[in-house]
Order: structure tokens, then C-alpha cells, then sequence
């Protein structure tokens, strides 16, 4: 359902050279799959998420997301289909300060559709063990509970693929299990596809696929 | 979830600094409110206060003096005219004969505890009305009559100020401000008028003859001209001598000239029994002999009955000459019984024959009134101009027209310090809206990756920028509301201080349907404030925005 081809990605440098990133010939995810994405860092993991999500703009290369070739969307046509099919959860500071961790969920429903599914939202935030915690504002809420909102948020809009950048990076120990595992236990639960970005050993090793961006990349291995 | 509650609550996220710029653009606001709504009612009230009457007719001079003097009690009277011409005026002797439906006589000058007191008929208040076509309405108590000379009716604000109620009693005090002195008249209240809203609610009002009475032997106002009155027919009437004898020489033979000083109401050369006598008048008797040459001069003062006797005179040709009483104007002289010749406060070769009494060069006074009221009826409300221009061009009177003249106060000057002041409340809304501009712009480094992460949940540029600049419009509009009703309370503390300076009455709950521009001008405002942080917010580069941490 994800197909990346020749996707190149190089960022200008101040003395005007410019810096490649990404070189990816071929990278595929299939419907509902689950795997790993693992790297030294700067190698690019972050940006390939961006590229993925559309938020960043690959130099040149097709990405194709099920029947569409995001490529070729415009920004606008961009931002609504990441709303509509792409969850993505950050590696923290993700929720907005002002909103409680309902709020927040809805508005991923507000920014993708226009109209909010509140009881859908109270549905997910119960799923990630916060149903008690719905009314409480992000600073109210430890590290590994903002996660479980994030989690919930980015599937809010049931998206077809789950983009997560380090997601238990940050937090507590005694947490981190418990927010992968329910990542993965939702993403199987609505067959959605998850491309998780790591490097503990002990995350990725969980996963019968773990791909080193080192490996798919060219210029990384180059570097 | 709407776009608005987004914008709130990033204002609410930044609680501190948005109530800040809100209060700022609150504090301008309440300026433009202040400045606004009293400058309406300022205007509203002039307009329609002095147009109780169609003209006012009064001494001449400047035309908005008289107005604001006899319509809003606020600047010294310019002087009286005599109260022949109001009667005249009532008669309809003035030219064109106009049909007058109502005069009404002020006499003004005094004052009682600094409220303005108006000496005027009962037509004041039984004939005239006020704002369009209101009639008075008493509160307690009702108008004084013609005969009730001791009766007044007091004003709304007085009333309450004074703590007046129907059948206290007051004296007035000659003169306003310093160097008034006390009257020993008494006044009666008879009635507390209802609240007008007009300069009539923190006056005093008299009866005029209770008021002439105060001013026998002194002027109704300091300022009043002295103006000569043409002379009119004479008539001999009979009189019975005083006791104002005056000795002089006992060894003359024993000729006497005698006469009175009094106020000839009705102005008919003939001193009538109710007419009031002038006490401590000065006349000056000369007698002069063959060729012309001054030989004796004799000064004496009126008695309390106005007579004047000179005695003991030898046989000769004399002069009498009196000295106008202030405050007065002169009416009608009186040559007596041995003949002579008059004229302006003087009779002259008067010839007397050894042994004779002669009387009655008696001199008549006209007393004056500031202002009179005038209303004509609907069908000859047309003329009012041509009876404008015919007292004018005469030599005794002016007539303005209190709407004309306070139109065109309110639109030259006070129009243009209302601009003014306009003009800075705008401008400091105008840097309250800066601040906003200021303050939203600042925080948006903080919420760069707020914003971003907004984008990567899928809002559009233009929906983050829309939210940028909701927020701009809440912060306005919170600003504007804070402001009204500041503005509103400003009004309301300083309403006491501008009735008791102007008679305006302004109350904090005089909304303006003008303030109702300030909600498209505030979002306008906002807008433009709101667009360059609102770019920014366009702008942001999510990728970038999302890896740097904040």
C-alpha cells in the first residue's frame, strides 16, 4: 500500500551546494503491515517519515499510497490526505498545550473532515487506558499518557498507515512497553499499517521486520 | 470544534499577555465610547434643549451669548432689554405683526446656593415646552400663580441638591459666584419639577415681580445698558406729596418743585397707584438766571415713595436732571405742573412764578428683562425669519434662533474638538491594535511547532492562518467589550461632574447606535493587525518546525 521509488531527497546549504539525504530505489509496505525502521542518527529517518507523510517534498522519485501518488498532490490536496489516511505520531512535545487530551483528538477529526465523531474519540482514548483522563490538558498528563493521546489522535481519522517517529523515545521505562504494544494491538486491530522509526534494540527487536535505513539508502551508506 | 474555539484557546493558553493587549485596546475603546456618547448626548441635548422656543429676544449682542445665556444658564446675561419691548412684543406692536403664540419674560442675575435663578411668568412652565413638545410635569407640588409674587418652583437636580421641597423657603443672592450678596426676600417653593434632562433641571424659577422687588434701587443684572427710550405723550395726574421736604434756604421765597421716580410698568408716562415707586434716585435741581449762567445747584435722593421735593426756592428758572437709576431703562418723563421742557432725564426752563408749587415732574423708569422666550404657532412659524430681521434691524433688540445658533456652536467648535479627541482615541486603538499585532507576533516563535503540528494533522495553510487571525478579531472584540464597558462606567462617574458643568445629563446606560460601528471597525482593525502574524502562521515549514524542538 506504501511504495516508494527513486525517491531523492537533498537539502540546499548555505554555500549553495547542496546536501543529499535520501536516496531510496524501492521501499514497500504492504496493507497492515508492521515493521521497523532503524538508524544512526541524522541518517534521514525523520525526513523519510516527512516525505511519507507529505509534509516534506521528495527532490525527485514517486511516492504511491495505495491508488494515489502523492507526488503529483498539490500542498492543499497534501494536507487533506494526510488528515484523511495518514496517522502520524511525534516523538514528543505533539499535543497541543491548550487543548484537553479529548480536544486534541477531535481536532485531528476537525483538521481531516470538517465535523468531529466525539464518541469515536471517547471510544480510542478509552482503548489507550484513558477514558478518566479525558478532560485533563497535556501538562496535567505524564509523558507515556501524552503518548497515549497522541496515539489515539493519529487514529483518530482511521488511517490507512501509521507513521510513528520514535515514539517511546522519551518515555519512562516502566511505559515504553506499554505505549508500543499498544500501538501495535490498535494497528492490528484496525488493519492499519505502522512504520515505526527507532533505534532502542529492544523495540525494534520485536518486529519480524526491521529494515536499516542504512541498507535501503544510498547516500546514508555512502556517508 | 470550531475555528473560534481554537482561537480562544490559544488565547486562553497565553492568558496573561492576551488579557494585556485586550485591556489596552479596552482602555482605547473606552475613549472612543466616552467621547462618542457624550458628545451625542452633549449634542442631542443642545439641539433639542434650546428648542423650547423659536427665538429668543434679548439685548444686542452676540447671538449664541444670549442663547446660552437665557436657554442653557451658562454665560453672564449680555445685558436686558426694557420690558416696554416685551410687551410690546406681546401685543404685537413689534413690526411685522406677527401673531406670537407665546412670550415668555426671563430676568436673570441671581443666584441661590450657585444655581441659576430666573425670574419669569407662569406661562413658563403652564405654556412652554420642552425637548419638542413635552409639557412640564411637576413632581410635587405645582407652578406658581400671576399674584403668588413670593412662589417658585425649583428644578429636578436643585430639588435634589438642595434638598428643596414644596413649601421650603430660600433667599437668593444677587450676583452669581464671588462677591454675591444675600437678598432678604423670601421665596416659597410651590413645585419640584420632574426630571427634563434639560439646563431647566438645575434652575431656580421666580416669579418676575417677586424677583423686580428684590432689585428695587438696584440693577436686575450688573451688566444692564442704559439705553434712552424715545418720549412718548404726557398726561398731568394728581399726586399727594411725601415727606421728602427738603428745608433749603429760609430765607427765599416760598416756591417748591416737586416729583416722583417710579417704575411706569405700563409704560404710559402716568404714574399709577400699583406702579412701584424708586427710592435713592439722585436728582439734581440747577436754577439758572437771565443769561444762561448756572447760579445754584441742589442735589437730593428719592424717599422711600420716590418723591422728591426741592423747597424754598425764589422765583427763577430752574432744571431739573436726574441720574439714570442702574439697572434701568428709561421710560417716559412727566413735566409738571409749572411747564418746561423735556428731555433725556432732564426738564428744563422750568419757569416759577413767586410762590408756586409745582408737581409732578415726575420721571418713569422701565425695568428690564434678560430674554424673552418667543413661540409662534404652526401657521406662522414661516415669518420667523422676517420677525428675526425686523427686531434686529431695530434699535433696541436682537432675536437668534437658539437652534441655529447652537448648530452651528456644536458643528464649528464643539464639533471639531469632538474630532479631535476622536481622532487620539482612534489613534490609540489604532496602537492597542499594534499591540495586539505585537503580542500575537511574539508568541508565534513559541508556537511555531504548535502550529505545525496543526499542519501535520492536516489543517491547511489558510486554516491555520484563519486561526491566527480569529484569534487577532477575540482579542479585538474582547478589547471592545472590556472597552464598552468601561466607557460606559467612565460615563457614569463622570456624569454628576458634566450636569452640574454643562446640565447635560448623561447616564452610563445612554448607549448610541454609533457604537455599533465599532464592531465592524474593531474586526477590520484585527484583520490588518492579525495578517502579518497570520503570514507568518502561513508560512511556518512543517518539517522544519515539527524536528526543531521549542
Amino acid at each position: 500500500m506504501l511504495q516508494l521509488t527513486d525517491v531523492k531527497k537533498s537539502f540546499a546549504q548555505p554555500d549553495g551546494n547542496e546536501l543529499p539525504i535520501l536516496d531510496i530505489p524501492e521501499f514497500h509496505v504492504g496493507q497492515g503491515d508492521q515493521m521497523v525502521l532503524v538508524g544512526r542518527s541524522g541518517c534521514g529517518k525523520t525526513t523519510l517519515l516527512h516525505i511519507i507523510a507529505g509534509i516534506s517534498r521528495p527532490t525527485s522519485g514517486k511516492v504511491r499510497i495505495d491508488d494515489w501518488e502523492i507526488t503529483l498532490f498539490s500542498e492543499a490536496e497534501c494536507d487533506r490526505f494526510r488528515a484523511g489516511r495518514i496517522g502520524y505520531v511525534f516523538q514528543t512535545f505533539n499535543l497541543l498545550p491548550g487543548f484537553t487530551a479529548l480536544e486534541n483528538v477531535l481536532l485531528a477529526m476537525r483538521f481531516a473532515r470538517g465535523f468531529v465523531d466525539k464518541a469515536r474519540a471517547r471510544q480510542l482514548l478509552e482503548r489507550v487506558g484513558l477514558g478518566h483522563r479525558m478532560t485533563h490538558k497535556p501538562t496535567m498528563l505524564s509523558v507515556g499518557e501524552q503518548q497515549r493521546v497522541a496515539v489515539a489522535r493519529a487514529l483518530a481519522n482511521k488511517p490507512r498507515l501509521l507513521l510513528a517517529d520514535e515514539p517511546t523515545a522519551n518515555v519512562d521505562a516502566g511505559s515504553q512497553q506499554q505505549v508500543l504494544d499498544l500501538i501495535r494491538e490498535t494497528c492490528g486491530e484496525e488493519n492499519v499499517a505502522l512504520v515505526l522509526v527507532t533505534h532502542a534494540p529492544e523495540v525494534a527487536e520485536q518486529f519480524q521486520r526491521v529494515e536499516r535505513l542504512e541498507d535501503i539508502n544510498r547516500v546514508a551508506t555512502n556517508r | 470544534m470550531s475555528l473560534w474555539k481554537i482561537a480562544w484557546r490559544s488565547i486562553q493558553t497565553r492568558a496573561l499577555a492576551s488579557a494585556l493587549t485586550a485591556v489596552a485596546m479596552g482602555l482605547g475603546v473606552a475613549l472612543v465610547v466616552a467621547v462618542l456618547v457624550i458628545y451625542e448626548v452633549v449634542d442631542h441635548t443642545y439641539r433639542r434643549g434650546g428648542a423650547g422656543c423659536d427665538l429668543i429676544v434679548g439685548a444686542k449682542g452676540d447671538g449664541l451669548s444670549l442663547v446660552l445665556n437665557s436657554a442653557y444658564y451658562l454665560k453672564k446675561p449680555i445685558g436686558n432689554i426694557p420690558y416696554s419691548y416685551y410687551r410690546d412684543l406681546v401685543e404685537g406692536y413689534v413690526e411685522p405683526k406677527v401673531q406670537i403664540e407665546t412670550a415668555v419674560p426671563i430676568c436673570m442675575g441671581d443666584s441661590f446656593e450657585g444655581h441659576p435663578v430666573i425670574g419669569t411668568t407662569p406661562e413658563m412652565f403652564d405654556e412652554m415646552r420642552y425637548l419638542g413638545d413635552r409639557p412640564y410635569e411637576f413632581d410635587d407640588g405645582g407652578n406658581f400663580t400671576w399674584e403668588d409674587h413670593t412662589g417658585a418652583v425649583v428644578g429636578w437636580a436643585v430639588a435634589r441638591q438642595e434638598e428643596l421641597g414644596v413649601d421650603s423657603e430660600f433667599k437668593t443672592d444677587h450676583g452669581t459666584g464671588e462677591g454675591a450678596h444675600a437678598h432678604e426676600q423670601i421665596f416659597t417653593v410651590r413645585g419640584v419639577l420632574k426630571h427634563t434632562g434639560t439646563p431647566v433641571d438645575r434652575a431656580v424659577f421666580v416669579n418676575m415681580e417677586g424677583f423686580y422687588s428684590l432689585h428695587v434701587g438696584e440693577a436686575c443684572d450688573d451688566t444692564a445698558e442704559h439705553e434712552d427710550h424715545p418720549p412718548g405723550e404726557t398726561e398731568h395726574v394728581a399726586h399727594e406729596p411725601g415727606s421728602n421736604e427738603d428745608t433749603g434756604d429760609p430765607d427765599a421765597s416760598s416756591c417748591s418743585l416737586s416729583g416722583f421716580v417710579y417704575v411706569d410698568r405700563n409704560n404710559d408716562g402716568r404714574k399709577d397707584p400699583e406702579e412701584t415707586a424708586l427710592p435713592h434716585v439722585t436728582v439734581t435741581l440747577t436754577r439758572t438766571d437771565a443769561d444762561g449762567t448756572q447760579v445754584t445747584q441742589r442735589i437730593k435722593e428719592t424717599d422711600h415713595a420716590g418723591f422728591y421735593r426741592f423747597t424754598n426756592l425764589p422765583a427763577g428758572t430752574y432744571t431739573i436732571f436726574e441720574t439714570q437709576p442702574g439697572g434701568y431703562f428709561d421710560g417716559i418723563d412727566h413735566v409738571g405742573t409749572a411747564g418746561g421742557e423735556e428731555s433725556n432725564d432732564r426738564f428744563a426752563n422750568i419757569e416759577l412764578q413767586p410762590g408756586v408749587d409745582a408737581t409732578d415732574y415726575n420721571f418713569g423708569e422701565q425695568q428690564g428683562v434678560t430674554a424673552v422666550l418667543v413661540c409662534l404657532d404652526e401657521i406662522t412659524r414661516w415669518r420667523i425669519e422676517d420677525l428675526k430681521g425686523k427686531i434686529n434691524r431695530g434699535p433696541v433688540a436682537q432675536a437668534a434662533s437658539p437652534i441655529a445658533e447652537i448648530t452651528g456652536l456644536l458643528e464649528n467648535i464643539v464639533g471639531k474638538i469632538q474630532e479631535l479627541l476622536l481622532l487620539f482615541a482612534v489613534l490609540i486603538v489604532i496602537v492597542a491594535g499594534i499591540g495586539i499585532m505585537v503580542s500575537i507576533y511574539n508568541s508565534m516563535s513559541d508556537r511555531r511547532h504548535e502550529i505545525a503540528v496543526m499542519r501535520a494533522l492536516g489543517a491547511g495553510r489558510v486554516t491555520v492562518m484563519v486561526v491566527i487571525l480569529l484569534e487577532s478579531i477575540l482579542l479585538s472584540l474582547g478589547g471592545g467589550a472590556i472597552g464598552i464597558l468601561l466607557g460606559h462606567g467612565l460615563i457614569g462617574v463622570l456624569s454628576p461632574t458634566i450636569f452640574a458643568q454643562t446640565g447635560v445629563a448623561v447616564g452610563p446606560f445612554d448607549f448610541r447606535l454609533v457604537e455599533l460601528v465599532l464592531i465592524p471597525g474593531l474586526i477590520i482593525l484585527a484583520s490588518l493587525v492579525g495578517y502579518l502574524p497570520a503570514k507568518t502562521a502561513y508560512r511556518t515549514d512543517v518539517a522544519r518546525s515539527l524536528t526543531a524542538n521549542p
